[in-house]
């Protein structure tokens, strides 16, 4: 059970709808996002659906020269958050990313090493309080890279491997990594995709995930969990099959 | 900002591809295909859209049932996503919402603290927005008046990118014509109403039958002397001569907890369109009966969640599916009780059409005005009965109708309307004239463009 939640990327369409439901809760939310006028919204939204307190930091999550900084402001802001959910990114445009390496370096940087960073950094609290969770959006794309997206694949791929590593890691003092492996989501950053009115209902995602964050025991999550079915069997496609398909 | 130039360079936000530009209004006779459609979740999003070559709409959830939320060839702007709520005082009953917002996530909210919607429409799932520009009204118009009787302000963003706050004091012209303005006067950007303190969630409700028209007045009369906030009937259109129905009349309880009810879609759920031979005079008839005499006997009181009371279709997600591929028609009029032998005459008619489906109601209108220059609701007694589309057969009942409803200087209501003509428009609503100062020049909808056209059909 959480009570304190630091929400990274709070104004992603899955963080709004998992902190809506623990604004129900009566729970304390710390925002981080990058807009400030946008956090505020989010903001005032979580207040009024019942949160017990909601602030907010604006930076940009993907400067990893100010996370040191961002760190100490939130453990000023909330010193004794149980609970870290991340859920920002980017979808990135796989084109552009062939083309320039700057850009798929820099899209590395937002899905991935930024990640390492801040949970590098916040989780010797949580060690040091030998209680809490620590909940990761990642993507069915990262377990297996496809031709259309394997930079953003690449990316969450690597973040769900360091998720495991740190999972391993923070066992012994009692801090739970949450692993949590999204699929096609109808969210502003899918709304693009061909298809995308038929992908899973935001709403009905995050209940999955915020049900598992406050009861469960997992430690990787596929959500909606018919994933998990799915995934398994690209999986298990052989690669001189894999590497011929065009999606 | 979003991008209105077909074939433009892409703003910050793309355009939705393909497919889902294609939007069906409740009704579902047709397709309207858009040049795109923009799914703004924040406020920073708008801006002005005077450069835009195609006009624009704001579309909500689409409970419209004809074309009047639909923009074919034009653009909307989906403003489901601006789903915010800015700030709910549960001491005073204040809140304010971005357009988004629906009554369904209002309630959810505001009903464990104490509060209900002062107006609510037959459905939860509308937008705040969508409910003030059609200036929805409920089973207590007789007490409450419209929606727009308790909008205490509302934002509207002009195509030229002025913001126009707007109050009964602040803009009140513009106040008056966004009020069951069919979303032509602005984008309305966010909502604050005044909600209305309940002590529990319960309605307490008198359920009593009526076997005319005359014995339906009456006991409406008597139900509002004896203080019913909530009066309502369903009405069978099929029982010969005279019209049967049951009678509705409801109160908030005043003992017992407020919880709130009714997450979506728990219900059965319509799979696809049904074929049209479901439904037919036989079947529909047969199920008049059965439910009439279910429902038939003494005269019963019983406390009943507030959900199924305002909601009872809520349950069933996608229930226009029944009416098969070609979607239904609402009739929805008004008429003036005076005139109660009209009223007679066009229940009269759709009987003898064999149209007509098992969702008629009726309701009497109090004499509460909306500040709305284009709200439907006026004192006299509105019907409103869902049709299954039978093309002109449909078509030529309708028209039908409306010459008696225009004979006694009757109205039709837009919301509900994929068919009405030019001139009965003109008739239904008194101050269209000095609406049409408001209109914005980049915001239309298919029934704007079809009410202003020379010729019908």
């Amino acid at each position: 059970m959480s009570q304190r939640i630091v929400v990274l990327g709070a104004t992603s369409k899955i963080a709004q709808e998992i902190a809506r439901l623990a604004a129900a809760d009566r729970k304390e939310l710390l925002l981080v996002g990058r807009r400030p006028e946008r956090l505020a919204a989010v903001a005032g939204d979580l207040a009024a659906r019942g949160a017990a307190t909601v602030d907010c930091v604006s930076t940009d999550l993907a400067d990893i020269a100010s996370h040191p900084a961002l760190v100490d402001e939130i453990l000023a802001k909330m010193p004794n958050f149980d609970t870290v959910l991340l859920a920002y990114g980017t979808l990135g445009e796989q084109a552009r990313a062939e083309d320039s390496a700057e850009y798929a370096l820099s899209e590395l940087t937002t899905n991935f090493t930024s990640a390492v960073s801040l949970l590098t950094r916040l989780s010797p609290a949580l060690m040091h309080r030998r209680t809490g969770c620590i909940a990761v959006i990642t993507s069915v794309a990262g377990d297996r890279a496809r031709r259309s997206n394997y930079i953003y694949g690449t990316a969450k791929g690597a973040l769900a491997l360091f998720t495991q590593g740190l999972r391993a890691k923070l066992l012994s003092a009692g801090v739970r990594v949450l692993t949590i492996k999204l699929g096609p989501v109808a969210t502003p950053m899918t709304a693009n995709l061909p298809g995308s009115r038929k992908f899973a209902n935001p709403e009905a995602v995050a209940r999955t995930i915020y049900r598992e964050i406050e009861h469960g025991a997992s430690d990787i999550l596929y959500a909606p969990r018919y994933w998990r079915w799915v995934m398994m069997a690209i999986r298990h496609i052989p690669e001189r099959i894999g590497k011929k398909l065009k999606f | 900002m979003l991008n209105f130039k077909s074939g433009g360079a892409p703003g910050a936000q793309r355009p939705l591809q393909q497919p889902i530009t294609s939007y069906r209004s409740w009704g579902r006779q047709s397709l309207a295909a858009h040049r795109n459609v923009y799914k703004p979740s924040w406020a920073d999003e708008l801006g002005r859209f005077d450069d835009a070559d195609a006009p624009v709409l704001a579309f909500g959830l689409g409970r419209s049932y004809g074309d009047s939320c639909l923009n074919d060839g034009g653009y909307l702007i989906d403003i489901t996503a601006m789903d915010h709520v800015m700030s709910f005082d549960a001491g005073s009953g204040r809140i304010r919402c971005a357009a988004g917002v629906s009554l369904a996530t209002i309630l959810q909210l505001v009903v464990p603290r104490g509060w209900f919607l002062p107006v609510t429409p037959g459905t939860k799932f509308v937008t705040i927005a969508g409910a003030i520009a059609n200036d929805v009204h409920g089973k207590n118009h007789h007490c409450e008046g419209t929606i727009g009787c308790h909008v205490t302000q509302f934002e509207l963003l002009r195509s030229n990118g002025t913001r126009l706050v707007c109050s009964p004091e602040q803009n009140p012209e513009w106040y008056a014509a966004t009020i069951g303005g069919l979303g032509l006067t602005g984008i309305i950007v966010w909502v604050e109403i005044q909600l209305k303190k309940i002590l529990s969630s319960k309605i307490a409700v008198d359920t009593i039958t009526f076997r005319s028209l005359n014995e339906f007045l009456d006991i409406t009369k008597e139900s509002e002397q004896a203080g019913f906030d909530y009066t309502v009937a369903w009405i069978d259109c099929f029982s010969g001569r005279d019209a049967r129905g049951i009678f509705y009349c409801g109160n908030h309880a005043d003992t017992g907890e407020v919880v709130a009810k009714g997450a979506a879609g728990r219900g059965f759920k319509v799979p696809f369109a049904f074929p049209e031979f479901v439904l037919n005079r036989v079947t529909v008839k047969a199920f008049n009966t059965l439910y009439y005499t279910l429902k038939a006997g003494k005269r019963r009181t019983r406390n009943v969640d507030y959900d199924p009371f305002f909601y009872p279709l809520d349950t069933v997600p996608e229930w226009n599916l029944i009416y098969g591929r070609r979607g239904l028609m609402q009739y929805q009029c008004l008429v003036p009780e005076a005139a109660s032998e009209a009223f007679q005459e066009i229940l009269r008619k759709i009987s003898d059409s064999g149209e007509g489906s098992f969702l008629g109601v009726i309701k009497k209108f109090g004499n509460i005005r909306s500040p709305g220059m284009m709200s439907f609701p006026r004192p006299g007694l509105t019907l409103a009965l869902d049709f299954p589309f039978r093309g002109d057969h449909t078509l030529r009942l309708f028209d039908h109708l409306d010459h008696i409803v225009m004979n006694v200087h009757g109205a039709l209501y837009a919301a509900k309307d994929a068919r009405m003509s030019r001139s009965m428009f003109e008739a239904s609503y008194p101050n269209l004239e000095r609406f049409r100062a408001f209109v914005d020049p980049h915001l239309s909808s298919g029934f704007w463009r079809r009410v202003q056209a020379e010729v019908r059909r």
